[in-house]
């Protein structure tokens, strides 16, 4: 079970050059990384982040390049999950393999019902999602497979393939 | 859909890396990987992993799995932008000497260049393979007949120490292509084309093949400007079967021997897209997302500042041979930068004059460097500042500041605006 409070980008494609600006590739301390999360469209993302939170977005959330820097980036926010209406496919397996957070898919419904600042409770066991701040519940896209058993083992390595 | 017959190449690829008699899309294989590369992006990423697992003390990282199949590139921030970069740099240095890494490409020592450049100037990355990078455009070298994809820190060094990782079966998109594609139209106003059809996001997790006979009339080259771009659909891999075509450039760059492998005769894919060649023409991709595609003739009025031509996608020799033949004899009206893929490159257009154009011509030519296209050094845009690009994405940002403007276009418009300082089809000049 997490809990926390949702930090909404309305938008469709959010890609890895405004999750963490091509610049700052060169930094590999996830701290320092962390501090320009968001910086291409929210420069102010890292000073009102708190740990738990979540982000809420559209479609193809993570597209663009390949840089684990993205997830490392919201993770070392203190964000444990993202919800979005779906992933490009190099940041949900970076956020997945690396355990750094939940790449969590969600319907219209969802996505349109949910605020700013609700506080957000996830069951991943039942797949829900309850907006403690209006009272309603929502499914999530239950995980594959491969995704549930890499997730519960903490990354890929230390996932034991079958 | 399971097919047991009419198989298509990517199925094909990844049953026999996973061991399979046969996939399905949507099959989860653990697939043995051929081939490997890392960059000064990804390498020190990768070596953070490392460092993380050998503080845990879980896995063992002192040996790699087959450290002559994998290779290093320098490239997203060299000549060493500053001074983080240079430690970057030296830590690639040191991580292939300890592990015994022989191919490093290093800056300042004969050929280097893009990571992707040199899949294909060096056949690094052959027929039938499985190879992997660390960097999204890894997709590119599948124009070799590669499953060529693009993965993450972690991802990549699982591969290095294990030598497989786990993919999950995409379906099959295939453009076919019916014939030659007109003068003044490149392999870059047909990719443009496909992504303004299908979107950001239109091959997700998908494979994009390529074929049909303007894909078998195009050069190797280009057939590595549509692999590379299938990126910004989303896709896992970009692919043409292989053919005697490219089993002569590969024999023209040294490649040993290798094993071909081709879709069935009559393989059958998720979704097949048609297109005319000879009702294909320039196009651009608008700020700021590559789906955001205009006629370049209906925004030819567009003022630009800056002309760059550069990147895995657009300076390849043949790229540079384009942007020569509009140059020569003219002088470009804003500022324009020409950043040769690779030294290999650089030195062909060297010998066969083409540098001597591009500087009559008013341009700076660069050295091999991913440079402005990440928005790392070399050429970053100001706010408001409007670019014409070979690149491959214009998403904010992605060049500078959030507030400066890139379109997306082949080497013959980006030549074409340079001289007019407008956003001009070549045709038109």
């Amino acid at each position: 079970m997490m809990a926390g409070k949702v930090i909404k980008y309305e938008r469709d494609n959010i890609d890895t050059d405004v999750i963490l600006p091509g610049t700052y590739l060169k930094l590999h301390d996830y701290d320092e990384i962390a501090k320009h999360a968001m910086e291409g469209i929210d420069p102010n993302f890292h000073a009102r982040v708190k740990k738990g939170d979540f982000i809420v977005a559209g479609k193809n959330f993570g597209c663009g390049s390949s840089r684990e820097h993205a997830p490392i980036a919201l993770s070392h926010c203190g964000i444990t999950a993202v919800l979005a209406l779906s992933f490009a496919r190099i940041f949900y397996r970076n956020a997945v393999d690396g355990a750094f957070l939940l790449p969590i898919e969600i319907d219209e419904t969802a996505y349109r019902k949910i605020s700013e600042n609700d506080q957000l409770e996830i069951n991943t066991q039942k797949n829900e999602i309850k907006n403690l701040t209006k009272n309603e519940t929502y499914s999530m896209k239950p995980f594959s497979d491969i995704i549930s058993k890499i997730i519960a083992a903490g990354g890929l390595f230390k996932y034991k393939p079958d | 859909m399971r097919r047991i017959l009419n198989v298509n190449i990517t199925e094909k690829l990844l049953a026999k890396a996973g061991g399979k008699p046969s996939v399905a899309p949507g099959d989860i294989v653990f697939a043995n990987v051929d081939k490997v590369m890392i960059h000064d992006v990804s390498g020190p990423g990768v070596i953070k992993v490392f460092d993380k697992l050998k503080k845990e003390g879980t896995v063992n990282v002192e040996k790699l799995w087959n450290p002559s199949m994998v290779w290093v590139a320098e490239d997203h921030f060299v000549p060493s932008a500053e001074k983080i970069s240079a430690e970057n740099v030296m830590k690639l240095s040191k991580f292939t000497k300890q592990y015994g890494i022989e191919k490093h490409f290093k800056y300042g020592m004969g050929q280097y260049g893009i990571c992707h450049t040199l899949s294909h100037e060096e056949a690094l990355v052959l027929p039938g393979e499985i190879y992997v990078g660390g960097d999204s455009h890894t997709n590119t070298t599948g124009a070799l007949g590669a499953f060529a994809c693009g993965l993450g820190h972690t991802d990549v060094a699982y591969v290095l120490l294990n030598g497989k990782i786990w993919f999950k079966v995409p379906e099959t998109l295939y453009f076919k292509l019916n014939g030659k594609l007109p003068e003044n139209v490149m392999a870059k106003d047909f990719i443009l084309k496909i992504i303004g059809d299908i979107g950001n996001d239109g091959a997700a997790y998908a494979a994009m093949q390529f074929g049909g006979s303007g894909v078998s009339e195009m050069s190797v080259e280009s057939r590595l400007t549509l692999c590379n771009m299938t990126t910004e659909a989303g896709a896992k891999n970009g692919i043409v079967e292989p053919d005697q075509k490219l089993f002569d450039y590969l024999a023209s760059r040294g490649a040993g021997s290798y094993t071909p492998v081709y879709g069935d005769k009559d393989a059958q894919y998720d979704k097949v897209y048609e297109y005319e060649a000879s009702e294909l023409e320039p196009l651009v991709a608008k700020p700021y997302s590559p789906e955001n595609i205009a006629v370049v003739r209906d925004v030819s009025g567009v003022e630009l500042d800056k002309s760059y031509i550069g990147s895995c996608t657009g300076a390849k020799y043949e790229d540079l041979e384009a942007v020569a033949k509009i140059l020569k004899g003219r002088k470009v009206k804003i500022r324009t930068e020409i950043l040769p893929a690779a030294i290999s490159i650089y030195k062909r257009a060297m010998e066969n004059g083409l540098l001597k154009i591009f500087l009559d011509a008013g341009v700076t030519v660069g050295p091999p460097t991913c440079g402005a296209c990440c928005g790392a050094h070399m050429g970053v845009l100001a706010k408001d500042e409007v670019c014409i690009s070979t690149t491959n994405r214009n998403f904010p940002g992605r060049m500078g500041h959030v507030e400066s403007q890139t379109y997306l276009s082949s080497p013959l418009v980006a030549a074409a605006s340079a001289v007019t300082g407008k956003i001009t089809d070549p045709r038109d000049l």
